[in-house]
């Protein structure tokens, strides 16, 4: 099972509702996977590097975390606290030091980029992005994930989306049969996972790709030749939105478009509430094929 | 006419409201309000009765239906009319995967295009696309037919036994023990009268028939003690 939505916006307009969109859209999806859930939005870009950290305690470790970090980096950083996660603002150019200097600390790093934001957790997909104010929040895009876990445990780690690259995130509905290779291969290249997740797997496999200056929709077409097993992905980077679906296509996906975005959904029921889907061009993503968007 | 609006009446009222009307019914034509992607919406019915789903349905929609007529103004989820006995059900746009599996009976119209696994197991149904139909389509099918306006995907017809398949469009691949064979007046007959039932614009002529090459299952009288 595991729900999968996505919104992509083509007009400035419904950005302020995309978080509340989303979120309809995820909590329809509920019933597909309970385990835990998450959203990536890409929202405004403050012409800064933003990184979602998450931390299982919140109050001692976050506290005086932004003037802390900013005494090591040596500049300016902000920290914005939503419940498990907060968001810095850091410098250009201090991913890795700042990441180096959070592990050491044991906090968590969920996502970095200049528009991403990645908010997820256990739990149910009301749950959590009530947690974090989802609806609140506007974009370009987002996409989200409700899982029911199959690869590996049910923890903040183990839940979707998955970023493993600057602003990239994927999500995942199905089970890979060849990840623990692909780890190995990957982690020889540099793009080591830091869970035993089979989709975890797939984001880095991605990451590689585009880091190899493959475009987004090459490194989708890899996976078809390079990933065995089941899935449907749908992938986001700093200004497109992608979905693939392996050979055999089990794994269920719709899509509308309009005027305004391009949506997906792994059931019709996700699209139910979105403005003018009653007009909207309605289909099913042909298997092995890849779809993009880009804005 | 009766109109249940899905906005204010649960799925199990409706199912049960639907299931409910007898064979004698004067209540004859229905209008299903805000679907909105419901799973299992008509199933199980079993009257002479019209059904009309004024949007988009989830999955096994009009599954297990007899003797009604079920339409879909919108696209359906995954397995509608999943073990059809008989009746028809109408789709409007498209049909996602394994449309009208098992069905027994029947008839099933998808105006759009059907994804993949479309007919898989029917056991008598006929099927109409306008549209295409995906990979798998017709796997194990035993008998009925699936008749497809536009193209079929790869693996038409795997391990097929006793269905008849007639595309007029092209075939990405056969699939094992499938092959082409000849159109005979037989077979053209089938497909006019199912066509005019369908509301398909297309002429029997157009279309190419295929069916088991019967190597992969064999009921041969010679082996009868062997089974």
């Amino acid at each position: 099972m595991c729900g999968i939505v996505g919104l992509f916006l083509k007009k400035d307009e419904l950005r302020p509702q995309l978080g509340d969109l989303l979120t309809d859209m995820l909590i329809t999806m509920t019933d597909r996977g309970p385990d835990s859930a998450g959203i990536a939005i890409y929202g405004d870009e403050g012409g800064t590097l933003k990184m979602t950290v998450q931390s299982d305690t919140p109050a001692t470790s976050f506290a005086g975390l932004d003037a802390a970090l900013s005494a090591a980096l040596g500049a300016p950083v902000t920290m914005r606290v939503i419940d498990t996660h907060a968001v810095l603002t850091l410098p250009e150019g201090s991913d890795a030091a700042a990441r180096s200097w959070l592990a050491e600390r044991g906090i968590r790093v969920m996502g970095s980029g200049h528009a991403m934001e990645i908010f997820k957790e256990v739990g149910l997909p009301r749950d959590v992005a009530a947690r974090f104010g989802i609806r609140g929040m506007g974009g370009s895009h987002g996409i989200g994930h409700t899982r029911m876990a199959t690869e590996s445990a049910v923890t903040t780690l183990g839940a979707h989306p998955f970023s493993t690259g600057a602003d990239q995130c994927l999500v995942h509905n199905g089970s890979l049969s060849n990840h623990n290779q692909m780890r190995r291969v990957l982690t020889a290249k540099g793009f080591a996972p830091q869970t035993q997740n089979d989709t975890e797997v797939a984001a880095c496999y991605i990451s590689s790709r585009l880091a190899e200056g493959a475009s987004l929709g090459a490194a989708l077409e890899g996976t078809l030749e390079d990933l065995d097993g089941f899935f449907t992905f749908v992938v986001g980077t700093r200004t497109g939105f992608g979905v693939v679906r392996d050979p055999i296509a089990c794994k269920p996906a719709v899509m509308a478009e309009t005027e305004d975005y391009v949506a997906f959904g792994s059931e019709y029921r996700a699209f139910a509430k979105l403005p003018g889907i009653d007009t909207a061009r309605v289909w099913e993503p042909e298997p092995a094929t890849v779809y993009f968007w880009e804005r | 006419m009766q109109t249940i609006d899905m906005a204010v009446t649960p799925l199990r009222d409706l199912n049960a409201t639907l299931q409910t009307q007898a064979g004698q019914t004067n209540q004859t034509a229905w209008v299903i309000e805000n679907p909105r992607g419901a799973h299992a919406l008509a199933v199980g019915l079993d009257a002479p009765i019209e059904v009309t789903v004024k949007g988009s349905t989830g999955y096994y929609c009009a599954g297990m239906n007899k003797q009604a007529t079920v339409h879909v103004t919108g696209s359906a989820g995954p397995g509608v009319a999943e073990n059809m006995m008989s009746g028809t059900v109408v789709i409007e746009g498209d049909a996602s995967q394994y449309a009208g599996a098992t069905g027994h009976g029947g008839l099933l119209v998808i105006k759009g295009n059907a994804a993949s696994r479309c007919g898989i197991s029917m056991k008598g149904i006929d099927i109409v696309v306008h549209g295409n139909v995906g990979h798998m389509s017709a796997f194990m099918a035993q008998s009925g037919n699936l008749v497809v306006c536009g193209d079929a995907g790869d693996a038409l017809g795997d391990s097929l036994y006793e269905a008849r398949l007639f595309v007029r469009g092209s075939v990405k691949s056969l699939g094992a023990d499938c092959i082409e064979k000849e159109m005979r007046p037989e077979h053209l007959e089938i497909l006019r009268d199912l066509l005019a039932r369908a509301g398909a614009e297309a002429r029997p002529e157009e279309f190419r028939r295929y069916g088991s090459a019967r190597q992969l299952y064999n009921f041969h009288v010679d082996h009868a003690g062997a089974y």
